[in-house]
């Protein structure tokens, strides 16, 4: 029996196992959605903007390790998940997009809502189809949905034309796949595992720093069992978050430019990195010429093009991490003597000495204004028995909840690393609810950020997606503010927001639910008001605005080089410049 | 410095455009680019001419071979290889030109392949400093038109005795 394009689509969806669309209507792709509307199998969550369907596709494949699918319209639908698709691209997401097309007798003659989807997704996308024959759309899909999960994930566009959505064709889904130009490498080459294995064994400080790459080879427990196995410190990078359990006694937490104090000095005097699933961004590395001056590199990676990209390496590993991770233990196991921790003592000693020389801090007042990492503190130690899934924005706050937030598990964290989306973490939060219905999915947001996609409120409510989101509102765009302080003489150039809208009665206007911490003793009370409702829910947090955050490496700096706290001139400025107390914000919200 | 990468690809629409957006987005160089299909018709052969340090051009192989329509990247510079350029040149003749033109080409082993009472077109192939040279000796009569294909590149067989390599396909 021939089916139509539109029924195919449907049809490689199910066998994908995909359960959740996330998308945008639109001319070109009407015959899809009416083909979606007479089904069961697949639920449309209708998004309000393409932006927002591509972040929750990216937080459904970050919570569940599985593809995210959205589907846009053509032209102003494309250009508008570009953002999402390049963010996809930069943090390794698994996702597929498909976008309508003008059809194919019109292409190229700049048909009304035509763009050139192809061209303008190239750079970020891993792979990205026109499919102009009905014929080849069911083994596109099936060659899209595999290049997205394999190798190192990343996004992939599917561009179909309207007229190829309404032709018929047979319907055959194929088994297997084959592309003679992409064999991703899994194994890791043997003699390279050997000698990493014995540099670990011979190393006197050695690192693990792990990205995200362990998350997305579900490569946890391979770490955990290495990293206990030899008494070896862990790094985290933003990404990596999750990948190994923060409060474990192994863990520094998160290490760069704004890392733990002993997460970077551990990095910087090691005398062994051994890196897995991570990119040596530049935000991790500081200044490249004096990054681990006294290490030999061990970098475990499925993309080539990552090792020797940024640094030198001395061992490189091109591998899944999951099956590398396997190997060094089966190797290690033979070795290790149960001396381990002994042989370990003076560089634990070290770390512990740095660990207790400059711990994360930040002072609370009891009647002061609210600070914002007491929030994320709070948040955390209240929340933590459920297990959340948290998200981020990109700024001050995605650093504090990086800091504090110290999660257990895997697939837990949802974050912009590598593109820093502002506007990322309210949908991404949105796509894992849709992913999880019973989990509690919590978004840590900034007042600045939070309006990059604040629209979406409307498909949380009508989705019935309960995240509670708590915005960090300090009335700027707070990381901006923090560097014109630090290094723009406080000239705030376009950082103030001057007024930021009333998110109590924004969330009422949607009809969701808004609170609002007036003072830091009622912070845990609203907090668990806000975890105890069943529908989206906003916490607006005022915070003091001019809280900084460390420890910080300037841009370019060395990692062992961190300012750990606001320079004597600036504090004085501080202490002149009137503090804007949580009642001040009140009467500049309500004026 | 400069290298000769040798990349197969798969005949597709696109393709060129991948390869061409890889270069411009990440910063790297080209000096000239030649592409056309292969005795397979799927599959196109490209040439690639391009500058860099060992890392740079590290950089370039890997994520050639990234590009999922890439099939094979050789950078033959790893190898030994021989390498041509064919350029053909409009040169404006006098009469008194005419025989001068005519004496350079032949130095050259070029070829006229089109005359008019006024010019002369000359196909001249070799490696770049023979286009150069000749380009050099061509210019005083007046070039009105000149186009170069890029280099094309190929690797050598090794040379090696027909003893060993019997040898060598028994073990085999």
């Amino acid at each position: 029996m021939k089916l139509t394009g539109a029924e195919i689509f449907i049809e490689c969806l199910k066998r994908e196992g995909v359960k959740t669309v996330f998308a945008l209507p639109g001319g070109v792709v009407l015959k899809i959605f009416d083909t979606l509307h007479q089904q069961k199998d697949v639920e449309v969550i209708l998004t309000r903007h393409e932006q927002g369907a591509g972040h929750m596709a990216e937080g459904y494949a970050k919570a569940t390790g599985k593809a995210g699918v959205c589907l846009v319209t053509s032209g102003p639908g494309m250009t508008n998940v570009i953002t999402a698709l390049a963010d996809a691209y930069m943090d390794s997401v698994p996702m597929v997009c498909f976008s309508g097309q003008v059809p194919t007798s019109l292409i190229g003659n700049d048909a009304f809502q035509e763009a050139d989807n192809i061209g303008l997704s190239r750079p970020c996308t891993k792979y990205n189809f026109l499919v102009k024959d009905v014929n080849d759309l069911a083994a596109t899909i099936k060659e899209a949905f595999y290049i997205a999960t394999t190798g190192r994930p990343g996004p992939v566009l599917v561009d179909i034309p309207k007229d190829v959505s309404m032709a018929k064709a047979e319907f055959t889904y194929p088994n297997s796949v084959s592309i003679r130009g992409y064999n991703p490498t899994y194994e890791g080459n043997k003699w390279q595992i050997k000698q990493a294995a014995e540099a670990i064994m011979k190393a006197k400080k050695p690192i693990l720093y792990v990205g995200g790459g362990v998350i997305f080879s579900s490569a946890s427990q391979e770490l955990l069992e290495l990293a206990e196995m030899t008494q070896i410190p862990v790094d985290m990078t933003l990404m990596g978050l999750g990948a190994f359990p923060g409060e474990h006694p192994l863990s520094l937490g998160m290490l760069g430019m704004h890392g733990t104090y002993q997460a970077n000095m551990a990095m910087h005097y090691s005398d062994l990195v051994i890196a897995i699933g991570a990119r040596f961004d530049d935000r991790v590395t500081g200044k490249v010429s004096e990054f681990c001056p006294y290490a030999k590199v061990i970098h475990v990676d499925i993309d080539p093009t990552s090792i020797r990209k940024n640094i030198n390496v001395d061992i490189p590993i091109v591998g899944d991490c999951k099956t590398v991770l396997r190997e060094f233990n089966q190797i290690l196991r033979a070795t290790v003597n149960g001396e381990q921790k002994e042989l370990r003592k003076p560089w634990w000693d070290q770390i512990q000495e740095w660990q207790q020389a400059h711990p994360l801090t930040y002072h609370q007042e009891k009647d002061g204004p609210i600070k914002p990492q007491q929030v994320v503190k709070r948040l955390y130690e209240l929340t933590r028995d459920r297990d959340p899934i948290v998200s981020t924005d990109v700024g001050q706050h995605q650093m504090w909840a990086a800091q504090y937030f110290k999660l257990a598990k895997p697939n837990r964290w949802l974050t912009s690393g590598g593109l820093g989306t502002m506007g990322f973490g309210f949908p991404a939060a949105m796509g894992a609810q849709a992913a999880f219905r019973d989990r509690l999915v919590l978004c840590i947001a900034g007042d600045g950020s939070i309006q990059m996609n604040m629209q979406e409120m409307a498909t949380a409510v009508v989705s019935k997606l309960p995240v509670k989101i708590i915005i960090l509102n300090n009335g700027f765009h707070g990381m901006v503010r923090q560097w014109q302080d630090l290094f723009y003489e406080g000239r705030y150039a376009s950082s103030d927001l001057g007024t930021t809208p009333d998110f109590v009665k924004l969330a009422e206007a949607y009809g969701a639910v808004g609170l609002r911490v007036k003072k830091v003793g009622d912070l845990d009370a609203v907090l668990k008001e806000a975890m105890a409702t069943d529908k989206p829910v906003i916490v607006d947090v005022p915070t003091y605005p001019y809280e900084n955050c460390y420890p910080m490496i300037p841009a370019g700096g060395c990692n062992h080089e961190m300012l750990l706290e606001d320079p004597p001139e600036l504090k004085k400025k501080q202490a002149g410049a009137g503090k804007v107390t949580p009642e001040d914000k009140d009467t500049v919200l309500t004026a | 410095m400069e290298h000769i990468i040798s990349v197969t690809v798969e005949n597709k629409f696109g393709v060129l455009s991948r390869v061409a957006g890889l270069f411009s987005g990440r910063g790297f160089n080209i000096e000239s680019l030649s592409v056309a299909p292969t005795l397979d018709p799927s599959m196109s052969q490209m040439t690639i001419v391009t500058s860099g340090d060992e890392r740079i051009i590290e950089q370039i192989v890997k994520q050639l071979n990234k590009l999922i329509d890439v099939i094979k990247v050789v950078d033959l510079n790893e190898t030994e290889f021989v390498s041509r350029e064919t350029a053909i040149i409009k040169v404006h003749t006098k009469d008194a030109d005419r025989a001068e033109a005519l004496r350079i080409v032949d130095i050259f082993r070029a070829n006229v392949i089109d005359s008019t009472p006024s010019t002369y077109t000359i196909e001249v192939s070799g490696d770049p400093k023979k286009i150069e040279a000749i380009i050099n000796l061509l210019q005083p009569l007046g070039i009105k038109d000149l186009v170069r294909t890029g280099r094309v590149a190929v690797a050598r067989e090794p040379a090696r005795p027909v003893a060993v390599q019997t040898k060598k396909v028994a073990r085999d």
